[in-house]
């Protein structure tokens, strides 16, 4: 994965709470067998509304989702940061997220930035105010800048810091556990096993 | 230190705990489906890796098959294009690292949560993960087992383990009997409607109290299921007799001396007396109702005899926004009964709701009856065994006498992505356990609730209070 650098970008606003996976990407887009091909069911039912924040031409060149409380539940399908991310988007803003998909998320360099209320009505504000000013994400610093300057801190656990600013892969790192999980398994047998009896 | 449950098999199964890193924790039994693993395969096969244990893995097909009628060759015919590559290129990474792989039609294949309990490859004490959220089900068994994304299944498929930060606890404990008619889906959907969808994010539930003891491991397994509903990845209910009864004798159980001592380490692990949870919720199980959803998630809900909520009771702009929407959505308004309200679809299958207990539950409801004109009812079986044993029984009679629809076994219209779906506008009463937009085909409408609801409103045509008619047909109902 490659490592990620601060960045700006826009927002969209989708102040709507507990939006799930099966809206991100819809199941019938599952079918597939690679990642590829994901954007076009991004959002795909709500985009059939032309009211729909993803067709008004004031965020076009949005690149940051702030959504409501606890996005990305139901699930466990990663095809939605695949998605988010064939569609354009490189960080989701909201006060919580669904424990399966800020792990996708995190995974996939689609940076799950949580913040508080009063941070979260601001950054709606803007975005309704100013939709082409940006924000500034550094996660070195773990801080959203808004263009006042104003500056918020967001939390993220110390390993995914890590992982994402140099690129390192959680399968290799793994990987290198391997003495540590053979010694493991002497001590912890296999419970079962299943090749049919 | 007294521990939780969750807390002994955690510590049971930490490899290592590197300095600024989660946990590695190990995983006893990976399952593995058509949908979350291609990509998961492909990356292995990129970093020339071939499975770690193929033989803690099992691989089954459910979420896009068919359960249409076999053609005359015995086979259940594919006609996706997606769907039959999907298919296959399961069958050939499982050959390709040698993880047994139940193909669809055949004698074990079904629901990826319904084969491991009933094979006896689920058991007390075990780490289970799946590429699907509702892993939670195994937690029945007293099993730390919760959903994984396609990226993990990669590091499970290598390693046999994850990178873990460790979860808070949260108790939720229901004292006391089920009325007649109020069944184990009710209690799980008013745990839902008390917490919200997001209640339990960041948490393991453990159900506790008389009225979980009380319940069969099925009943067991439809609470655990839903568990994600509340966002807890992972719910557990300690194992006692009922467990190891359900569990003794199917394929995988341990035998003989084996099985001794698997018992005396299963009975080490309740939580101990002075545990502590870092959250509680304790529900009364004498008061609860008949439950249904009349929203676009599984928190809006409440009892059947209840009316919509109004938006205008919520100050948060966010929550009034969300039930505009929902309503909007289910074209249902502000203080309307669902009592009565019209019925298109009853589908009674599901990881939730398609065990053998719940198809008697069902049949014994409908028996007698007829699904109502202009209502479509679909039975999809759990698993194959489930079928075979339903048939055993004389079950799959009853339904097709009824006027339903008799399936092959998979996922279905719980997530409608192998043809079985609702149409635009449709409004179906569901014993699956998502009604978030468009799950069950684009614009449907879901209503989620208990078997003993589906079949009640099927006979109707319109959604009905299932003990109206418990009490008219003076049926023993044990709760399910």
């Amino acid at each position: 994965m490659e490592p990620l650098k601060p960045f700006s970008a826009s927002l969209v606003p989708l102040p709507i709470e507990n939006i799930d996976t099966d809206q991100i990407i819809p199941a019938r887009y599952l079918k597939v067998t690679d990642k590829n091909s994901l954007a076009e069911g991004c959002f795909t039912d709500w985009r059939q509304d032309p009211e729909f924040v993803l067709n008004n031409p004031r965020y076009q060149n949005g690149h940051i989702l702030v959504a409501g409380h606890n996005f990305g539940c139901g699930s466990s399908r990663e095809h939605a940061p695949w998605a988010l991310k064939a569609y354009g988007f490189q960080a989701v803003i909201s006060t919580y997220f669904a424990d399966i998909f800020r792990n996708n998320s995190l995974k996939n360099g689609l940076l799950p930035i949580v913040v508080d209320a009063e941070t979260h009505q601001a950054l709606l504000d803007l975005a309704e105010e100013a939709p082409e000013a940006e924000v500034h994400i550094d996660l070195a610093s773990q801080t959203v800048t808004l263009p006042n300057g104003q500056k918020a801190f967001f939390p993220i656990d110390p390993f995914s810091k890590t992982c994402l600013l140099e690129g390192i892969d959680e399968l290799g790192y793994l990987m290198k556990q391997t003495p540590e999980i053979e010694a493991f398994e002497v001590s912890h047998p296999a419970r079962v096993q299943t090749l049919q009896p | 230190m007294p521990k939780t449950l969750f807390e002994k098999i955690w510590d049971a199964h930490v490899v290592s705990h590197p300095p600024n890193s989660p946990a590695v924790l190990y995983v006893d039994l990976h399952l593995v489906h058509e949908v979350t693993s291609p990509q998961a395969f492909t990356e292995l096969r990129q970093r020339g890796i071939k499975a770690r244990r193929p033989l803690q893995t099992i691989a089954t097909m459910d979420h896009s098959t068919p359960t249409t009628p076999r053609g005359a060759d015995g086979l259940i015919p594919v006609t996706d294009a997606m769907a039959v590559t999907q298919l296959k290129t399961l069958v050939d990474n499982c050959h390709e690292h040698g993880i047994p792989v139940f193909e669809l039609g055949t004698e074990k294949q079904g629901i990826v949560h319904v084969i491991g309990p009933e094979l006896g490859l689920t058991q007390p004490g075990m780490t289970i993960v799946c590429g699907d959220s509702h892993t939670s089900t195994h937690g029945a068994f007293g099993a730390l087992a919760f959903g994984i994304g396609t990226s993990e299944v990669a590091h499970v498929l290598a390693t046999q383990t994850l990178l873990q930060n460790k979860p808070l606890t949260y108790e939720i404990r229901v004292d006391g009997q089920l009325q007649d008619g109020v069944t184990a889906k009710d209690i799980i959907l008013a745990v839902i409607a008390n917490i919200g969808i997001g209640g339990g994010t960041g948490h393991v539930f453990e159900y506790t109290g008389s009225a979980i003891r009380s319940l069969s491991m099925e009943a067991r397994m439809t609470i655990c299921n839903m568990s994600i509903e509340g966002g807890a990845r992972a719910g557990l209910i300690a194992p006692d007799e009922t467990t190891f009864d359900y569990i003794q004798g199917r394929p995988h159980a341990p035998q003989g001396a084996d099985w001794d001592k698997a018992v005396a380490y299963w009975r080490t692990l309740p939580s101990d007396a002075g545990a502590t949870y870092d959250k509680q919720l304790i529900l009364d199980a004498n008061t609860l109702a008949p439950m249904i959803t009349y929203g676009t998630n599984p928190g809006m809900g409440m009892c059947i005899t209840e009316c919509v909520p109004d938006p205008k009771q919520y100050s948060d702009n966010s929550q009034k926004m969300a039930l505009d929407k929902a309503l909007a959505y289910m074209d249902l308004q502000p203080g309307q009964p669902l009592l009565g309200h019209k019925v298109d679809v009853v589908f009674v299958g599901s990881c939730t709701n398609s065990r053998i207990s719940d198809l008697r539950l069902a049949a014994q409801m409908i028996k007698g009856h007829r699904v109502a004109e202009g209502v479509r009812m679909l039975v999809v079986p759990g698993s194959q065994t489930v079928k075979r044993q339903a048939e055993a029984e004389g079950l799959h009679k009853v339904f097709v006498e009824a006027g339903a629809e008799w399936r092959e076994a998979g996922c279905s219209m719980c997530i409608a992505m192998n043809g079985d779906q609702l149409q635009p506008g449709q409004y179906a009463v569901s014993t699956s356990n998502r009604n978030f937009e468009g799950r069950q085909g684009r614009g449907g409408r879901t209503f989620l609730a208990s078997p003993l609801t589906a079949v009640a409103s099927a006979i109707n045509g319109v959604v009905t209070d299932p003990r109206t008619m418990v009490a008219e047909r003076a049926f023993e109902v044990a709760p399910a």
